[in-house]
């Protein structure tokens, strides 16, 4: 007897796939089978992040037994082999396509916020459905009060997963708490750091999760309107966001009487304009409100005076999408994953100098060492990794002697870095580390909204002195006047973008002040590397 | 009325509740430089000069922002915050193209009050010599962009006191400017009133009357607070007139 073909093949149709040719691969796919018997056809399926991006495209297999099997970089010339019986000569030629799914990169992964992501169509809400969305919030509505809910998140320790790791629970009770007159709910899918596509793969593989998490928050502050204010370089993104957000109000699921309860809610895109600095709430705020983009003082914040001077809950994609599996498993569930003070799963955009590319899940306090060299595998040449780059432009560089850290909100601050949204950017040891600080410098000051001076003009001075590191013909006295700099920007700049953007400077200047100090035109004569300001740490990954 | 009490540099102040750090600083006697605020205009906290020290916190706050609360320790002049001031107005001088000696505002510019205060004589950062450029197609007044620290102060009361909405701010970062109308030559803007209230409230010599020549500016910078003052209390029906 011959084994019959799999039940459904799932074909990876995220923007990092598309890039490498799924679309056509699709269509192979559907024509390989529509060829075969009619009984026999595989249900050709297009799903979300498979993770493994950067093998893409991926397909995968779904067996009638129930197991799975997962191939990379596969071409339309594929399609028959994976369509067909798999036994003999097309197993063998899939062979060379097969991923290991037992490697660490797959089997230390718990997803939580991606646990439909690649695996339901995120075009099909009665697929959605089908796996699972939307319980909780029926649920919710059904038999929560809205402070049970608030009770729940904040009974997970669930902390904005944005960057800044704010308290969600303590977040939603400023927002509910305020006195009583209209709220709004606004999700920030401004993702723009740089090696960050956390963001984007939810709403490409599965925006009902973020739309449920997102009502369910409504809810729970009590709002009856909200935004997804999604940046316009995520065009895919903002198409299923949109078709997502149709079928929800088609089935009752968004608008008034909101699956038959007395709750209503109104959800809307705004599709930003290209500016990094419409991630930071209040410029994300000003942006929504058809102003320029720029941010403001707070107090008074978001919570308080927000959309229109009304409060304003915002919360991060990925926040959003795991109160769905907070409700389901309970806020003490959710809480026994992670580390004292970082509660959950943390989803990494990993990328760079390492061998595996793509979205991991892992629980927080998850050593940097276990998602860089066992799941990540390491440089793809084998050689050893230099340094690890979290939070984009707000981050730093930890060095490989640091690896062992777990990631948590905490320690990567301690460390002079960030958590960030969750860019994780693998360095080998030919990287330079004035170079890595001056890209993000040049990030920073283009980006710079020009409202404050320290950022406006401070980060065109900071990359015109770390030109002078970067071509050799820096001076002793530079070091010092960069450091000065660097305080006093991140010190006195009006947001976020400008009080972080020093970070990678200060960072590397922490971790590698040896490379800066040979830049300089008479190394001799720079000042002792015990006598500087910044503290060292013991075990130092600088080139010696 | 509710009173909050405070202290700044050590000495306690009462101000009323709603008042902000900046009152409160006034009303110590203190003082702290300030460049984009402007009383009678809505701050903004953009020139970070007003930044304060609060006690218990690292974060340095805008003076003319920040609400008062009661029990805040404010220090106006840390050395620390005295070294950013003056790095602060390096960067500004080291941003455009200030040359006082033939400027229509010397002597009357508050970015040189401020750069004296600071004791800033030089900047110790590269100058940018950014080109810029002079729009004098108004017919009474003129904008150097050389000139211009982007304080808004121009923005603010076109659009708060005069509702003309005149000028804005184009570009982002060291690209930003003041432009007029939808980036008209000012000349041509339709909805200036020729007010001059721009013009009264700029720090620098940036806007100002065709008809002045060096050091010739003479601004009348309260007249924001006057306007608004005399708006909120209804000045003119005292005075038995109706409002012109």
């Amino acid at each position: 007897m011959v084994t019959p073909p799999p039940a459904t093949i799932r074909c990876c149709a995220a923007s990092g796939c598309r890039s490498a040719g799924s679309r056509a691969l699709h269509e192979a796919l559907e024509q390989a089978a529509s060829c075969g018997n009619a009984d026999a056809r595989p249900r050709i399926k297009a799903v979300g992040c498979l993770k493994l991006c950067g093998r893409a495209p991926l397909v995968a297999q779904d067996l009638p037994d129930g197991s799975s099997r997962l191939y990379g970089g596969v071409g339309a010339e594929q399609a028959q082999a994976l369509v067909g019986p798999l036994i003999g000569p097309n197993q063998a030629s899939l062979a060379p396509y097969a991923m290991d799914q037992a490697h660490p990169f797959f089997a230390l992964q718990q997803p939580k916020v991606l646990e439909n992501c690649g695996l339901i169509d995120p075009e099909s809400i009665d697929d959605a459905l089908a796996h699972g969305s939307y319980t909780q919030l029926r649920r919710v509505l059904e038999g929560f009060t809205p402070e049970q809910v608030r009770e729940q998140v904040k009974r997970s320790g669930l902390r904005g997963r944005g960057g800044a790791g704010y308290p969600t629970g303590l977040k939603w009770d400023t927002v509910a708490l305020q006195p009583p007159g209209p709220r709004h709910v606004v999700c920030n899918a401004d993702e723009g750091d740089p090696g960050a596509f956390m963001d984007r793969s939810v709403l490409e593989g599965d925006p009902h999760r973020l739309i449920e998490g997102l009502a369910i928050a409504a809810y729970a502050v009590g709002a009856q309107q909200g935004f997804v204010y999604v940046r316009a370089e995520y065009p895919l993104a903002i198409e299923r966001l949109r078709l997502a957000l149709q079928q929800a109000r088609a089935k009752g699921l968004l608008g008034p009487r909101l699956v038959g309860s007395n709750f209503q809610l109104r959800l809307d895109v705004r599709v930003g304009a290209g500016a990094y600095v419409c991630g930071e709430e209040t410029a994300l705020l000003a942006s929504i409100q058809g102003q320029r983009g720029t941010p403001r003082p707070r107090p008074p914040f978001p919570a308080q005076s927000g959309l229109w001077q009304e409060p304003t809950l915002i919360n991060n994609v990925e926040t959003l999408s795991a109160i769905p599996g907070i409700l389901r498993e309970g806020g003490d569930g959710y809480a026994a994953l992670g580390t004292p003070t970082s509660k959950g799963t943390k989803v990494f955009a990993l990328s760079g100098a390492v061998r595996h590319t793509g979205l991991v899940e892992v629980p927080m306090g998850t050593s940097l060492r276990t998602v860089v060299e066992l799941m990540g595998g390491g440089t793809p040449d084998g050689t050893p990794v230099k340094a690890v780059q979290t939070g984009g432009p707000s981050g730093g560089c930890i060095p490989e002697s640091l690896l062992d850290t777990p990631v948590d909100y905490e320690s990567l601050r301690e460390l002079g870095s960030m958590m960030g949204s969750g860019g994780m950017v693998v360095m080998g040891e030919t990287t330079s580390m004035p170079e890595v600080a001056r890209h993000f410098i040049h990030f920073s000051r283009q980006e710079s909204c020009g409202k404050c001076i320290p950022c406006r003009a401070g980060t065109v001075q900071l990359e015109q002195l770390l030109d002078r590191f970067v071509e050799r013909r820096a001076v002793p006295e530079d070091l010092a006047r960069l450091e000065e700099l660097c305080t006093m920007v991140s010190c006195t700049s009006l947001c976020g973008l400008g009080q972080a953007a020093p970070n990678p400077v200060l960072s590397t200047l922490r971790h590698f002040r040896a490379e800066y100090e040979a830049a300089c035109r008479e190394p001799r004569s720079c000042e002792p590397r015990t006598a500087c300001r910044i503290p060292r740490v013991a075990a130092s990954g600088a080139l010696s | 009325m509710t009173v909050l009490t405070l202290q700044v540099d050590g000495r306690d102040v009462a101000v009323p509740q709603g008042a902000t750090i900046l009152q409160a600083v006034r009303a110590a006697g203190a003082s702290v430089p300030l460049l984009c605020h402007l009383d009678g205009l809505t701050p903004v906290g953009a020139c970070r000069l007003c930044l304060v020290e609060i006690g218990g916190s690292s974060k340095l706050q805008p003076a003319c922002t920040t609400p008062a609360a009661e029990g805040l320790e404010v220090t106006t002049a840390s050395e620390r915050l005295q070294q950013f001031r003056r790095m602060t107005v390096e960067l500004f001088f080291a941003e455009g193209n200030h040359v006082c000696a033939f400027c229509v505002a010397n002597g009357h510019c508050q970015l040189q009050d401020v750069a004296v205060d600071v004791g800033m004589d030089h900047s110790r950062f590269p100058y940018q010599y950014p080109q810029r450029r002079v729009d004098a197609s108004h017919s009474q007044f003129a904008i150097d962009h050389n000139r211009c620290i982007l304080c808004t102060r121009c923005v603010r009361v076109c659009d708060e006191i005069e509702a003309a909405h005149v000028w804005d701010v184009a570009n982002r970062g060291a690209e930003c400017r003041i432009v007029a109308g939808l980036d008209q030559p000012w000349g041509e803007v339709e909805a200036c009133t020729s007010c001059g209230k721009c013009v009264d409230v700029c720090p620098t010599g940036a806007l100002f009357a065709r008809d002045d020549t060096t050091a010739e500016k003479q601004p009348h910078r309260e007249r924001a607070q006057l306007l608004r003052t005399a708006r909120e209390q209804h000045h003119w029906l005292n005075q038995g007139e109706g409002p012109r």
